[in-house]
């Protein structure tokens, strides 16, 4: 009989009385891919820090065998010495340090006194050429892009001897080409008799990749099938123990007259040959929704941070709003103006982690509620909380629970909140639903379309091209910070955008 | 909200523990001598000017910076109300509020560097702590500025008369009740009777006692310091600023995470260098009782006494990585600190032996805030 590489039996674990894992049971061969699918919040990640050794023998129910043998792990290095690596959605490279520094960085060949550098240089080359990454092994790693990175990732994993591979949300942040290339290598290390465990809402890669899936709900296992037996359509259904109808609830909605032209946009960062931006025009129409495609580095971030005013270089750009000129220096000047905005990166410019979900959401306006040096009239404020909580259905216990104990569907949710509380005329909303799982996408989309109504313009900057196409009245494609192309929602293909969106040669706009 | 509010109810209590604890010990160890009515009183004159200090930097450590200037900053503006005062007769009244706004300036000067031209908050004020007591020095020719005239005496000397300061005290806990009261009946009204309620209650009654206590060991030596009710009414203002303002609430938020808060469309620039403002006022009044207390404007003032700001807001659970302090936790460090210094110095226990214990002290408070944390 062929020997399971891992058996995770009717693993429970508890945090204070709650049931976070409920009798999860996964097995794995040599050169299998299991892919655990469910939303954010259904115990996903704990079965993974119970599996890697973050929660250690011990504190779970449920016995782990690796290769047959029982593992009583404490710490995670007990975990990767057994050959369980585990890379997480947050990259955990030194930046400033090299390729091979990073890849030996705690297992350095050579003496105390003197490394192998020799030795170093050329183990480092073997791996990158397996995964297949054209760099120098003396690069730094900030001089990498985020795919990139990610590779450096798995390079240092198979230095260690990996025989399981734990990617967690690996593609989230990665362009198409940089997914293909890395869903490339991951089937040729699966080929190499290494597993892996691939966690990802994207269920298209998913089913490309995996052998197995298993469905976790509220900590429930809820069952492992065969992919070939399976379609997006029952994964969906099996994660939110519903079907939905659609994935984009379209809903027709009137668009009127132009409130936002934006004329010859430059942005560059100070000492820079290459602007980010370079003379976009556009122009957005009450009561729309524009979406916005571009490769990452395309500038489409930096396009959104000019209109709001937290672009960190120098910029320049005519944008006249509802007919008035304005010119948008600070993130107030933009609140002041009508135009809200919902950051890329949640976690660095979106949530003040240790305050409370009220307080998070009436950060921008507390100016409302007193002046500089007056008290802030609480109850007033608890109202305003109160109300758009249940309007946006943020899940959260209490308003005044800390905001970083929020899934990131209801952190988005909350931000959202906040923005909507200044009342702004345009949201621009960059990478909306960004690792956050289906229902609450949904009820984003849902969110956007009740706002269009109402008459506020949407600017939507998004990687996922169905997105794109299912949610935008017209879309705009950006390509090395240019305006390269602009689509009716009608009609519009995925292909059409990432044709337009990599290919060099004559714009259409 | 359950475990927020179960931290910080940990702190509090470890906080009144430590300092039972040290009661106890110190009263046991010196025969009663440490509760007498007037060591009460002296030791809680001798939290005053690290007290005040502690307020402001309370405000600074929470918005995730750090000032180790107020130490020369308050030499500086005491040797200036001393000079004001001798050399140039100046009125008491005009003293005060000349030394407050040039504290207030040297203040708005490190936050201008720290919020608007990037400089690290650490630099600007070790280069502020150098040539404030450069600027000191050279004022004075490193001489003593004295004798102060009796008016400036006042401030740090004197004692409030017994019926005033019963009736400041008698307010102080009528407010304290009405206060529970009132918020009771909000919670009423919202439809939220709350667990936490009952915590309040007990932290009101606990308040009101304490107080009561203090009121009268106080009032059976001398009666109120002066400078104990200046520090009272500055906890009262600087709580109301922290918990109550839209500026308190951006302190925190700039604390816990500047980009978000800059995202939020606050103005950071100026809200940092309000803090640094607002901690230069407090310096001034700490500046203020020093010399008058002193009789005099030393060159060597307020030497260190940075160091003590800082530890006061670090025993009080103040977070050095920001966003998280208060300023009553401030005081009660800059109580236990000034504990131990009565204490040790009562039972003769040999200078190099306090700096010990108290450099113990302090890191085995934060220890155990990491150790409560991780616990979490």
């Amino acid at each position: 009989m062929k020997q399971t590489l891992l058996d995770m039996r009717s693993i429970v674990k508890s945090f204070s009385g709650v049931r976070a894992l409920n009798g999860v049971s996964i097995q794995l061969d040599r050169g299998e891919v299991l892919s655990i699918c469910g939303e954010n919040g259904s115990g996903k990640s704990t079965l993974m820090k119970v599996l890697s050794g973050v929660w250690p023998f011990g504190s779970y129910e449920g016995e782990i065998f690796f290769e047959g043998n029982l593992v009583k792990a404490s710490t995670i290095r007990d975990t990767e010495a057994l050959g369980i690596v585990i890379i997480h959605q947050e990259l955990a490279l030194v930046k400033e340090l090299s390729v091979m520094e990073n890849i030996f960085l705690g297992n350095e060949i050579g003496s105390f006194a003197r490394l192998n550098d020799e030795e170093m240089h050329r183990r480092t080359s073997e791996l990158l050429a397996r995964v297949k990454l054209d760099v120098l092994p003396d690069t730094p790693i900030r001089d990498l892009g985020v795919g990139q990175q990610q590779l450096v990732e798995i390079a240092k994993a198979l230095n260690k001897n990996v025989k399981l591979l734990i990617l967690d949300e690996p593609t989230s942040s990665l362009t198409t080409t940089e997914i293909d290339i890395l869903l490339n290598i991951v089937s040729e290390l699966k080929q190499q008799g290494i597993a892996c465990i691939y966690i990802s809402h994207k269920l298209d890669e998913v089913l490309a990749l995996s052998d197995w899936v298993t469905v976790i709900r509220d900590g429930d296992h809820i069952d492992t099938k065969a992919a070939a037996q399976l379609t997006q359509n029952d994964i969906i259904s099996m994660m939110v123990g519903r079907e939905l109808d659609e994935l984009f609830p379209r809903e027709e909605h009137d668009i009127g007259e132009v409130v936002l032209r934006v004329k010859h946009a430059t942005a560059k960062q100070a000492g820079a040959t290459r602007a980010q931006v370079e003379d976009v025009s556009f122009e957005l129409r009450q009561g729309e929704i524009l979406g916005i495609a571009g490769l990452i580095g395309s500038g489409r971030t930096e396009l959104m941070q000019c209109l709001y005013g937290s672009y960190d270089g120098d910029y320049e750009a005519e944008i006249e709003l509802e007919g008035q000129t304005v010119n948008i220096r600070s993130q107030r000047v933009a609140l002041e103006a009508g135009i809200a905005m919902v950051p890329e990166d949640r976690k660095r410019h979106g949530i003040v982690p240790i305050m409370s979900v009220g307080r998070n959401i009436t950060l921008s306006v507390l100016g409302k509620y007193s002046s500089w040096f007056g008290a802030v009239n609480e109850d007033k404020e608890s109202n305003d909380i109160d109300d758009y909580i249940e309007q946006l259905k943020v899940k959260t216990a209490s308003a005044d629970l800390s905001i970083k104990n929020l899934s990131g569907g209801n952190q988005q949710k909350a931000i959202i909140a906040k923005c909507l509380l200044t009342h702004p005329k345009i949201l621009i909303l960059d990478e909306p639903t960004r690792g956050i799982d289906v229902g609450a996408k949904y009820e984003i989309y849902k969110l956007m379309f009740a706002l269009v109504k109402q008459g506020m313009s949407i600017i939507m900057v998004s990687s996922e091209l169905s997105e794109v196409i299912g949610i935008s009245d017209r879309v705009l494609v950006m390509h090395e910070g240019r305006l390269k192309g602009q689509f009716d929602y009608q009609g519009l293909t995925q292909e059409m955008i990432m044709n337009c969106a990599i290919k060099e040669g004559v714009a259409n706009v | 909200m359950f475990k927020t509010i179960k931290t910080s109810q940990l702190q509090l209590f470890a906080m009144l523990a430590a300092m039972l604890l040290i009661v106890v010990f110190f009263s046991i160890a010196t025969d009663g001598a440490f509760i007498s009515p007037r060591n009460i009183s002296n030791l809680i004159r001798q939290t005053a000017i690290v007290g005040v200090l502690a307020i402001g930097m309370v405000f600074v450590i929470i918005s995730a910076e750090i000032d180790l200037s107020v130490g020369s900053m308050m030499g500086l503006l005491g040797g200036i109300a001393a000079i004001l005062d001798v050399w140039f007769n100046f009125p008491i009244l005009l003293t005060v509020l000349v030394t407050v706004v040039a504290g207030l300036v040297l203040g708005l000067f490190n936050g201008w560097w720290v919020a608007y031209q990037r400089v690290p908050s650490f630099i600007v004020t070790l280069a502020g702590m150098l040539a404030f007591r450069g600027i000191l020095v050279g004022l004075t020719d490193g001489a003593t500025v004295a004798p102060t005239s009796s008016s400036l005496a006042i401030i740090g000397q004197s004692y409030i008369p017994s019926g005033w300061g019963i009736s400041v005290v008698g307010l102080l806990c009528l407010g304290l009740v009405a206060k529970v009261y009132a918020r009771r009946k909000a919670r009423k009204q919202h439809g939220v009777e709350n667990k936490a309620a009952k915590f309040e209650y007990a932290k009101a009654f606990v308040a009101v006692v304490v107080l009561l206590v203090l009121l009268y060991a106080l009032e059976s030596y001398r009666g109120i310091p002066t400078p104990i009710l200046i520090m009272g009414g500055l906890i009262l203002i600087a709580t109301y600023v922290a918990k109550r303002t839209a500026f308190g609430r951006r302190v925190y938020a700039i604390g816990g995470n500047i980009e978000a808060t800059r995202m939020s469309g606050v103005n950071v620039e100026r809200t940092k260098m309000l803090v640094f403002g607002f901690n230069g006022m407090m310096v001034a009044v700490a500046a203020l009782i020093l010399t008058s207390r002193l009789g005099a404007g030393s060159p060597a003032a307020g030497n260190m006494a940075e160091l003590d700001a800082i530890a006061a807001c670090v025993i009080g659970g103040t977070s050095l990585a920001g966003g998280v302090g208060a300023v009553f936790g401030a005081i009660m460090g800059a109580l236990i600190m000034a504990s131990l210094d009565n204490g040790m110095s009562m039972l003769d226990v040999p200078t190099f032996w306090q700096l010990i214990v108290k450099g113990m002290i302090l890191l085995f408070a934060v220890w155990l805030d990491v150790k409560t944390k991780k616990a979490q």
